[in-house]
């Protein structure tokens, strides 16, 4: 469980981040964050695994709260929390295997993991995971050899190899064609009821939000302006989300050709 | 484009044109001083060396072949003392770098001041570091190497910091976000990014090195200079000219070379 | 978890393998090599240095002012050299650096010679053109400005190709398309794109020139290099002081002048 209580964060040159936010997330559940651009939802989903720390309020993850961990609590923390980001991050110029294995480092010993030390049961993992997501053929390749939609399948074995209790996809279909959208946050919605991982991704896309969220918060200058289950949402509450009418833009499209 | 006042429309704009036309004026100024002042020793000016300056040229050749021999042993001690300075620098140079790069040492007193240490360290002629050894260590090819190894850590460790610099932050960024701790992020995100540049960037040092070497034998830090010297000393040119085509095939061999692996790396 | 069932990693290609394992060889050797012959006589090196450190060291820190007037017109000297030799470079490799890129003027003919002319001047180092041309000119500063300007002329000429081969051709292509003669495209597709880049690298290159114009005085070819000479023969350490005082500050001031400049222009 996810619990915001009160949370505010004021980066260093004044900007507001968050502003009296309290959410909880509950364990199991998709929800897909919305919002225009600086409306806070990147900072929101970094705050969970302390990429940013909020400056008020307090932010508990299975009751603890997170706000004052360091070092080595921290990289425990976000080893139970797995991301996802738009340019994928993976390093270009290692291959998907080890991309892979990168997931494992948080569990790892330093010294092991620098040798190149990995146990079997990681490697097997890692390949379990890349089958997860249909691409196990490209074990070997380099990542600079593969599609923008075969790098997030690869990132999203990262995560699956992590094992993590929280999933957090940080826009990530901005960068991807309309079909290769749906096929990642398919993975991601498979995974998510599959394994029970608690998934929480922003998307700036009001179609594909509304496809696949169980619940939807949406942000506007770092406040939640709503909260609820996507049964609620109509497109009158993303009108008052972004504070403007809903443009060709705001919709990915492409829908029908999710069975590829 | 703007349009003058006048008639004509010009293609640039007139306050671009005047001043282009004034810097052009102050290179020009500084170059006919500059030839002004090297050349107010010379007996018989500018022409007069040109005009018989290959006849002089021609006392080197053909080059004395038969003193190769005797060529080979200062000639392997310059590439074996360039070999021994360049693996030293491309270890002391991977703390240098990573604490020079602004993405890695975020603590930013300790980067400017290892900044600050590089940028002075590289202002410092080969010749003069060697001269300086040579005044601490006495003659031979052990200040000769501790010259190369300082003369080429300072280009080393900037350049290496510069690719630092330009990796992409993602992976590392992701990796964080798992969990991983600094080692690991620069073991699994830094290293495959860097390896291949960093290896181009020795074998340049490396190159750079074996030039420099020559350099080192004038003040007695060992290697094929000395014998330079001291052909050029007895106006012996055939001879000189021998190590001078020994000294170009080197050169050029090992940079073939480099340039092959760095082939392969990419 | 299931025992470990990876697919096989692809295997390296035999001829792959062989070459990766000659290559360690060679590697290896070379090394083996370096380490067996070198001959660096320890005990002697540290006994000089005990002797030494405390004169050297003291007289580096305590800089001989009353030769501040001497050195300042050294190093005016040394800059002189550099510029007027970094300025021919820059000329001189403009018509070379055409000939060597492959999608000008040469044809692959001509971009091979060009490229080899290119390479073969680069093998010289520095100071064995300045050993040649003190002979032929005599020993005074025009000598290193030469040396200067043809060794410059290697590498710019490199650039300078580079620079050129990676212009955008589609430009080149269109006005090939509206009827545009060589010449024409030259000045109007072709410079505008490459000129900026040039002025970058000649700056660049005048940074360079004058650390390597700061040693050439060892050879007889003028600027602080000869009292470099001078303050070594005599051991005059804190002479050498002032002198290292001097490059540090010219360097200093002209790198950064020079990166301002070039940030500028690109």
């Amino acid at each position: 469980m996810i619990e915001f209580k009160n949370v505010g964060l004021v980066y260093p040159n004044g900007t507001e981040g968050l502003k009296n936010v309290n959410v909880t997330i509950n364990d199991g559940e998709f929800v897909v964050i919305v919002g225009l651009s600086g409306a806070g939802k990147s900072t929101f989903i970094r705050s969970i695994n302390r990429l940013v720390t909020p400056t008020s309020g307090s932010l508990e993850v299975d009751g603890e709260n997170i706000l004052d961990y360091k070092g080595k609590n921290l990289r425990k923390l976000r080893t139970k929390v797995g991301m996802i980001f738009q340019n994928y991050n993976l390093v270009k110029r290692s291959n998907v295997l080890k991309n892979v294995l990168a997931g494992r480092l948080g569990h790892s010993g330093t010294l092991r993991s620098v040798l190149g030390l990995f146990k079997d049961e990681d490697k097997a993992l890692a390949y379990e995971s890349l089958k997860r997501v249909n691409i196990e053929e490209k074990l070997y390749n380099r990542a600079d050899e593969l599609s923008g939609g075969q790098q997030q399948r690869v990132s999203i074995a990262r995560v699956l190899t992590q094992q993590p209790k929280y999933i957090l996809a940080d826009e990530p279909v901005a960068s991807l064609d309309p079909p290769t959208s749906h096929q990642v946050m398919s993975y991601l919605k498979k995974i998510n009821k599959e394994d029970n991982i608690t998934t929480i991704v922003n998307l700036h896309f009001i179609d594909m939000a509304m496809e696949y969220a169980d619940r939807i918060i949406g942000m506007r200058a770092g406040e939640v302006v709503f909260d609820g289950p996507v049964s609620e949402v109509t497109e009158k509450t993303f009108e008052e989300i972004y504070g403007r009418s809903i443009r060709e833009d705001d919709l990915r499209g492409g829908a029908d050709s999710v069975e590829e | 484009m703007s349009k003058n006042k006048s008639d004509s429309l010009s293609m640039y704009p007139v306050k671009t044109k005047k001043q282009v036309t004034l810097i052009g004026l102050i290179v020009l100024g500084m170059y006919l001083f500059s030839m002004f002042w090297t050349q107010r020793e010379m007996v018989g000016g500018f022409s007069g060396a040109l005009s018989n300056m290959f006849q002089v040229l021609e006392k080197f050749f053909p080059p004395n072949l038969s003193v190769l021999s005797a060529i080979m042993g200062p000639l392997f001690q310059t590439i074996q003392m360039a070999i021994i300075a360049t693996t030293i620098a491309a270890i002391i140079t991977v703390p240098l770098a990573l604490l020079s790069a602004q993405n890695v040492t975020t603590f930013k007193p300790l980067y400017v001041a290892t900044r600050t240490l590089l940028n002075l360290l590289r202002t410092i002629p080969d010749l003069v570091l060697a001269v300086i050894f040579v005044g601490l260590f006495g003659i031979g090819i052990f200040p000769g190497i501790l010259a190369l190894i300082v003369f080429s850590l300072g280009i080393l460790a900037k350049l290496i910091s510069e690719t630092i610099e330009s990796v992409d932050m993602n992976p590392l960024e992701a990796m964080r976000a798992s969990g991983a701790n600094t080692l690991q992020m620069i073991y699994y995100g830094l290293i495959p990014q860097v390896l291949p540049q960093y290896t181009s960037l020795v074998l340049y040092v490396f190159e750079i090195n074996v030039r420099a070497s020559v350099v080192l034998g004038y003040v007695g830090a060992g290697g094929i200079g000395l014998l330079l010297n001291q052909q050029i000393g007895f106006y012996n040119y055939p001879n000189a000219m021998a190590i001078i085509v020994m000294i170009f095939v080197v050169v050029l061999v090992i940079e073939y070379i480099s340039n092959k692996i760095r082939e392969a790396l990419i | 978890m299931a025992a470990l069932q990876l697919p096989p990693k692809p295997k390296n290609s035999l001829y792959k393998k062989i070459k990766g394992i000659l290559i360690f060889l060679i590697v290896a050797a070379i090394y083996i090599w370096t380490f067996v012959s070198i001959d660096i006589d320890f005990a002697k090196a540290i006994e000089q240095v005990r002797q030494n450190f405390g004169n050297v060291i003291s007289g580096l820190f305590q800089p001989n002012w009353a030769a501040t007037g001497d050195v300042a017109l050294s190093m005016l000297e040394t800059i002189t050299i550099a510029f007027a030799g970094s300025l021919m470079a820059a000329i001189l490799s403009i018509p070379l650096a055409f000939l060597a890129a492959n999608n000008m003027m040469g044809g692959k003919i001509g971009s091979a010679v060009g490229k080899w002319i290119l390479s073969a001047v680069r093998a010289f180092p520095d100071i064995i053109l300045a050993i040649l041309f003190v002979v032929a000119v005599g020993p005074n500063p025009f000598a290193g400005v030469l040396a200067i300007a043809i060794g410059s002329t290697g590498m710019l000429g490199k650039m300078f190709s580079e620079i050129i081969e990676s212009i955008d051709m589609d430009v080149v292509q269109a006005m090939q398309a509206n009827g545009a003669n060589r010449i024409q495209i030259l000045f109007f597709a072709v410079m505008p794109q490459v000129i900026p880049e040039f002025l970058s690298y000649a700056i660049y290159r005048f940074e360079v020139d004058i650390r390597a114009s700061s040693i050439l005085g060892i050879v007889g070819a003028g600027g602080i290099g000869t009292m470099i000479f001078f303050a070594s023969s005599n051991r005059d350490w804190s002479q050498m002081g002032t002198i290292l005082l001097g490059i540090i500050i010219v360097v200093t001031i002209i790198d950064f002048a020079s990166a301002k400049i070039r940030r500028k222009i690109v």
